[in-house]
């Protein structure tokens, strides 16, 4: 039988997800504790500046190695269609919730994959620069210029991915039927049409010929 | 006892408590009189009671190699060839150099772990100290060091324990040649200038006075007989500054940091506010031309508790 609703994200793939964004926040409020002294409290949540600076990168290095699995298994939705030159440059009306004239786009719509590469590029930036800058380990086999360059480019990096997710967040919840499926997995089929109409017709393409046999059989 | 005389605190954006005025101080370290005896060493290990393990000797003077979380002061030695094909041993006692405007201290993510004192002295305080090393990268003259047994980042004090009841550090207190001197910034800076005149007259002309303007100054200050070359005595930076990049990083970026966050959480709330959530509406979905979706499964009976003729 069919079900109304369509599974977006499987139960791996939203396990997966969470466990990145939890991390992401444990890793981002140490790093913002370090950032900025009007965030020095936040070390308080860690157990105190040490333990702030002791699990900070322990916690980075999880969140990359977790949102590795992330990416073996969307990298391939995220590559760019040519429906996606024209979905930004009526990325105004999109915003507006005025969808006439927006093309119909596939799994991921092309703001979500510049965030997906931007999200890659910024926690590859991250992982390396705080490789570089974690004195407890590595700091030793680096000239102070290179640990120099990796703080700042870390403190950038780590700026970047969090304007990434705060934009990220928001847009779920923003659009409606986004958050769930991402929490239980499923999507209705009005939502995966008006949204993703492009993978709306290719999961729902194999439907069709399975229409020919009878669908209620005693069981 | 409550410090009132701090006027930088690191992490602290507010004034700290800078009531008291002191006369700057400074420590005189003139390279042209040391006969690098390492009293100053010793005298450092036993005032402030630390005791570095015994290294190895890799051929030079240097004794130990390098600084460490337990050597605050290190001697270090330069056979240079003049010009006119003379050797001249170069001996720097090297160590804090306590700038006016500390890079340390601007680096130092935790409120209150570097501090400086009106008169002058940069001290770390080690309680408040969460051992992430960003006073390294600060500073310009290589001088923190993080101890492998706490983790906490160590430096010279300007022996400021002994400064703060009227006494001189204890390198200061052991030369015995009177290379090390110590008293008001202004004082050193007027014993170096009669000193300097005494060199030049003794065929030193570019003998001279390093207190790096680049940082402000610093508070403890060495007579050369190359001021012209620094680098000379075992790599001394000609023209120390913060670096740049350790100014971008905790300049500018910060505030611009986090006000780029908060102007990116506004957005979304006022995108919201005008704009509003996009929802879909279930009917927007055109029948699928699909009777298989409305055909109800007979294996799948419905219950409604609410009727009364329930089993």
């Amino acid at each position: 039988m069919i079900r109304k609703q369509i599974l977006r994200y499987t139960a791996n793939q939203r396990t997966n997800h969470w466990l990145v964004a939890i991390l992401f926040f444990m890793a981002g409020l140490s790093g913002l504790a370090l950032f900025h002294p009007a965030l020095f409290w936040l070390s308080n949540l860690f157990g105190g500046g040490p333990w702030t600076r002791i699990l900070h990168p322990f916690m980075g290095v999880a969140m990359f190695v977790l949102f590795l699995g992330l990416v073996v298994q969307f990298w391939r939705a995220n590559y760019f269609i040519s429906n996606d030159r024209l979905w930004l440059r009526r990325i105004d009306r999109v915003m507006k919730n005025r969808e006439e004239g927006v093309p119909a786009i596939g799994k991921y719509n092309p703001g979500q994959k510049l965030l997906f590469w931007t999200l890659l590029l910024c926690m590859l930036g991250l992982l390396f620069t705080g490789l570089v800058i974690w004195r407890a380990y590595f700091s030793q086999y680096f000239a102070i210029t290179t640990i120099r360059w990796a703080m700042l480019l870390h403190a950038l990096a780590g700026l970047v991915l969090i304007l990434c997710i705060i934009v990220h967040i928001y847009a779920g919840i923003w659009i409606k039927g986004s958050v769930n499926a991402m929490l239980h997995g499923w999507v209705s089929r009005a939502w995966a049409k008006k949204h993703h109409e492009l993978w709306y017709r290719d999961v729902t393409r194999d439907e069709r010929p399975r229409r020919d046999p009878p669908l209620s059989k005693k069981g | 006892m409550a410090s009132q005389d701090i006027i930088a605190r690191s992490a602290t954006t507010t004034v700290p408590p800078s009531v008291r005025n002191q006369e700057e101080v400074a420590k005189l370290i003139d390279t042209t009189k040391c006969i690098g005896c390492k009293a100053c060493q010793v005298a450092c290990s036993e005032w402030n009671e630390l005791r570095d393990d015994v290294g190895h000797n890799l051929g030079t003077y240097d004794n130990p190699q390098d600084l460490s979380a337990e050597t605050w002061t290190l001697m270090r030695f330069t056979e240079h060839e003049t010009d006119a094909g003379n050797l001249e041993w170069l001996i720097r006692k090297d160590g804090c150099m306590h700038c006016a405007e500390p890079g340390c201290l601007a680096a130092c993510p935790s409120p209150g772990a570097i501090i400086k004192h009106a008169n002058g002295i940069v001290d770390f305080n080690q309680d408040h100290c969460i051992g992430c090393g960003y006073c390294i990268t600060g500073c310009p003259f290589d001088i923190p060091r993080i101890s492998q047994k706490d983790h906490k980042a160590y430096k010279c004090t300007l022996c400021s324990d002994r400064v703060a009841v009227g006494l001189e550090p204890a390198c200061v207190k052991t030369c015995p040649t009177g290379a090390i001197v110590f008293g008001s910034k202004q004082d050193m800076k007027e014993h170096a200038a009669e000193r300097i005149v005494d060199l030049k007259s003794r065929g030193f002309d570019n003998a001279g006075l390093y207190d790096p303007a680049g940082v402000g100054g610093t508070h403890v200050m060495y007579v050369l007989h190359h001021a012209d070359t620094p680098r000379l005595y075992a790599g001394l930076p000609g023209d120390p500054v913060i670096s740049p990049l350790v100014e971008l990083w905790k300049g500018v970026s910060k505030p611009l940091g986090l006000l780029a966050m908060g102007l990116a959480v506004l957005a979304g709330f006022f995108h919201y506010v005008r704009v509003g959530p996009q929802v879909v509406e279930e009917d927007e979905l055109p029948p699928l031309g699909d009777p298989a979706v409305h055909e109800v499964d007979p294996s799948v009976h419905t219950y409604d508790p609410k009727r009364e003729d329930r089993p």
